[in-house]
């Protein structure tokens, strides 16, 4: 069971790094409009 | 009689011509547009264009992505300007930034974007205009991004385009505050996922806790998770957490009761607690419930937060919306110039058409003015040599050449536009339920959390600070401050299903209660256009005058064309017109007079007895009397007016019913007010005419001193009425302006949404009442058991969440709007 003490850090690492990307999305911009993606996404391109 | 078969085919045909449909907005078409050789039919010139464009580029896929978003059907509005003054260098240094590849790029607000379909049409731009790169459209802000490159293609080409698509573009101004803005919706975006991540593992470490305190977990792996969560929870409050500090700290300061004070006294507690038992390693820690709490109430928080937004987005929107473009005299060539180029003692010519873009003094030419817009007033004016128009009139019949008396801000409807502003920063802001419990919240909890620490002192005083920071813990107003944002968010979304657009929870919060309503008249409780009401003389007129006004594009003079319109008249020919006289010419080989009555009673002396009489009859009614003359006698008399709409005083009485005091607050004439006024059972002294948008403004600040005021009106000129009152409703068809200025946007025709909108709003705040019982009931709970020290972390993870899931059960099966 001691294997929790390496398991946990990295899962809270794998977390973390998840969270950094959010941030790093939401800071360029790329959720700024939460309404057009989900219409555009219907529109398929020709 | 009987049923001729000579008859019969006659019937198809005509049945044919009624169901015509346009090919573009799907509007059934006027019978007298339907052209018998073509495949397809449209309803406006607008529409033809926008369906040969979209034809024309291979996008008929639109029609297609329409009809499955929702089958949403607007008549295009397209305005056919040439849009030049987009390439003037004024525009380009205001509005236009350079790329980071060589192109430029801009920001313009489109007007008539609806649907999921305009999204994707819109954003073809680039295979109907080459040369721009790329157009990414925000259907909730209806603000468009367009890149091209300044070499291949203009920005007038690219506004043209999308005018004739229907999206009447202006430029977005205020570029400043929109990025401020921008970046505080990143930010609180940013929290909110943070809090979520961090919500959701410390969970799962809680789970771990919580199994292995059944298994008996080894201590040295439950202090590793007491550490682990502890550190995850530390960083959901000190960063997403911080707003509830800050809010609490200002509501300190101010003293005024926030809800964020009972929340952060709660988190604090908690948090604290944890650290120093986590260090200690002993007793309860609470940052599963604590780092859920920060989660679910900023859930709440961008709920409200996106609602406040969308209104600050609507009165952005306003300001773009005044003419963009004027014609500049400059010796003898006109030239287009941007607004912000118009100077005072210009002159400028306005087309027929056109609106009038700065206020003036007509040095030449004569006209009529549609002045709606700023009066109400239904019908036309005259304006010639020397009179004085106001910019957002619309010239209707001739060009004319202003001098500039005001420009800009100094206009009378940029005065209008800067009360709209301020109107709605001075409204006070409604007190919410949840805040107006907040103080007494605060002082319940923290005393109950004293006599609890003091209690146990002399029961156990080992557990004294345990109980009391537990209670200040399970105490914390979760589902309190998810109740209110929750049920008008689920009450504005179904009010949106149903044509009813609600821009901020408090309008909802204000109808649900009584007050006074102040209706305009034209275009609210009328049509807002003129036509033939009554009729006094006979059938065979009617041809005759018919086919001598369709020669003129007066509105009264088109109102009767349209309305005494037969399939087939004859041509009307040596035709005279006197501005704000009347008409003359000859049809069918007879003298024809039609006009004023001072007009027609100077060409014809003869009339029949009755006429006198009928002409009083319209002046009591509130009509406008039109004489006709045949061959030099008086014959028959017209009676124009603007109609009720049907559901009127349907409305009008329910609305009386529901406890409102309703009155009419309207700029046209007050003989025409008091008439309708009379039809639609409203005291008359509660029906006031001639009233100017500043004295419209003024009675709404009166009435607003003694209580709930609302505003319902369409124009520009009851913009800022709309802006000042408690709520203000536009209604269905009115000019944008107003819709900006408003809290409610009724998409539906009609005044039957207001009722509906009331009654809806009265059952939210039911709903919103039960949530709220509803919680305090869990508080409560979780109180006593706290003070009797039977809680514990895990009944505390239980019961909070089950009092959220409460509320969110309430708000979404109530019934609100229309049933479900």
């Amino acid at each position: 069971m001691s294997v929790i003490y390496i398991a946990l850090p990295v899962a809270i690492a794998l977390a973390a790094a998840a969270v950094i990307a959010f941030i790093w999305c939401a800071r360029r911009g790329q959720l700024d409009d939460l309404d057009g993606p989900p219409l555009r996404m219907l529109h398929d391109d020709q | 009689m009987t049923a001729s078969p000579l008859h019969i085919p006659a019937f198809p045909a005509l049945h044919a011509r009624t169901l015509v449909s346009c090919a573009h907005c799907a509007l059934p078409v006027p019978p007298g547009l339907v052209q018998e050789s073509s495949d397809v039919q449209f309803c406006c010139h607008g529409c033809s264009t926008a369906y040969e464009v979209i034809r024309g580029c291979g996008l008929e896929r639109y029609y297609h992505v329409r009809d499955q978003a929702t089958g949403a059907a607007t008549a295009v509005k397209s305005t056919g300007k040439r849009y030049s003054e987009f390439d003037d260098p004024i525009f380009t240094s205001l509005y236009v930034k350079p790329d980071d590849h060589g192109g430029s790029h801009v920001e313009l607000y489109l007007e008539g974007v609806h649907c999921a379909a305009c999204v994707w049409l819109v954003e073809r731009l680039p295979s109907v205009v080459p040369g721009v790169y790329e157009a990414r459209l925000d259907p909730r802000k209806a603000l468009v991004r367009v890149s091209w490159d300044p070499s291949r293609t203009s920005l007038s080409r690219i506004a043209r385009t999308l005018d004739s698509l229907g999206y009447a573009p202006h430029p977005a101004r205020e570029a400043a505050a929109r990025t401020l803005r921008r970046m505080d919706d990143r930010r609180s975006l940013i929290r909110l996922g943070v809090a979520g991540a961090c919500a959701g593992n410390v969970m799962l470490l809680a789970l771990a806790l919580y199994c292995g305190a059944f298994d008996s977990m080894e201590p040295h792996y439950q202090n590793l998770f007491r550490w682990a969560s502890m550190l995850i929870s530390l960083v959901s409050v000190a960063w997403p957490g911080s707003v509830f500090f800050r809010g609490a700290i200002a509501s300190i300061r101010t003293r005024t009761a926030h809800l964020d004070l009972p929340i952060a006294i709660g988190i604090g507690a908690g948090a604290i607690w944890g650290v120093a038992n986590t260090v200690r390693g002993v007793g309860e820690i609470y940052f599963d419930s604590l780092s859920v709490l920060v989660f679910a109430l900023l859930v709440g928080r961008t709920i409200q937060h996106r609602q406040q937004r969308w209104s600050a987005d609507a009165v952005e929107l306003l300001f773009s919306l005044t003419p963009s473009a004027a014609r500049r005299v400059e010796g003898e060539s006109v030239v287009d110039v941007p607004i912000e180029a118009v100077r005072e003692q210009d002159l400028l010519e306005v087309l027929a058409g056109d609106s009038i873009p700065a206020d003036g003094i007509v040095e030449s030419g004569t006209s009529s003015m549609d002045q709606s817009l700023l009066t109400g007033e239904s019908a036309p004016v005259s304006a010639t040599i020397g009179s004085l128009v106001c910019a957002g009139a619309v010239n209707l019949s001739a060009p004319l050449r202003i001098r500039v008396s005001a420009a800009g801000e100094a206009t009378r409807v940029g005065r209008l536009m800067k009360m709209v502003e301020e109107g709605t920063r001075r409204r006070a802001p409604i007190v919410r339920f949840a805040d107006r419990l907040a103080s007494r919240f605060v002082y319940a909890m923290l005393s109950l959390s004293l006599a609890t620490g003091v209690a146990w002192s002399f029961i156990d005083p080992s557990r004294a600070i345990e109980n009391a920071v537990a209670l200040l813990i399970v105490t914390c107003p979760c589902a309190l401050g998810l109740a209110t944002p929750l049920a008008v968010t689920v009450a504005i979304g179904r009010a949106a299903r149903r044509g009813i657009l609600i821009k901020g929870g408090d309008a909802v919060q204000v109808l649900s209660r009584q007050g006074v309503m102040f209706l305009d008249k034209t275009g609210t409780l009328t049509q807002g256009r003129m036509s033939v009401v009554r009729w006094f003389g006979a059938e065979e007129l009617k041809p005759l005058v018919a086919s001598l006004e369709s020669e003129s594009s007066h509105p009264i003079a088109q109102a009767l064309a349209r309305d005494l319109a037969v399939s087939d008249f004859p041509r009307a020919s040596e035709v005279e017109q006197v501005i704000g006289g009347g008409i003359a010419g000859l049809v069918n080989a007879q003298r024809v007079v039609v006009g004023s009555s001072t007009f027609v009673r100077r060409i014809v002396r003869n009339e029949d007895a009755r006429i006198t009489e009928s002409e009083s009859e319209c002046i009591a009614q509130g009509l406008t009397p039109v004489l006709i003359a045949v061959d030099g006698l008086i014959c028959g008399v017209a009676g124009l007016g603007d109609p009720l709409r049907e559901d009127a005083g349907a409305a009008v009485r329910s609305l009386k019913d529901a406890g409102w005091d309703v009155r009419i607050l309207s700029g046209d004439h007050p003989d025409v007010v008091s008439a309708v006024a009379r039809t639609l059972g409203i005291a008359p002294d509660h029906a006031r005419g001639s009233a100017t948008p500043e004295a419209k403004l003024q009675a709404v600040f009166e009435s607003a001193r003694h209580g709930t005021v609302a505003m319902v009106g369409d124009g520009v000129n009851d913009a800022a009425a709309l802006a000042a009152a408690t709520v203000g409703i536009a209604v269905r068809g009115g000019a944008e302006a107003s819709m900006a200025a408003a809290d409610v946007y009724l998409s539906q025709p009609g005044l039957m949404p207001i009722v509906d909108l009331v009654q809806a709003s009265r059952r939210t705040l039911r709903v919103i009442r039960i949530s709220l019982g509803a919680s305090l009931l869990y508080n409560a709970l979780a109180a006593s058991l706290a003070v009797t020290g039977l809680i514990n972390p895990l009944i505390a993870a239980i019961l909070m969440p089950l009092s959220s899931l409460t509320v969110l059960t309430l708000s979404f099966k109530a019934r609100t709007f229309g049933g479900r």
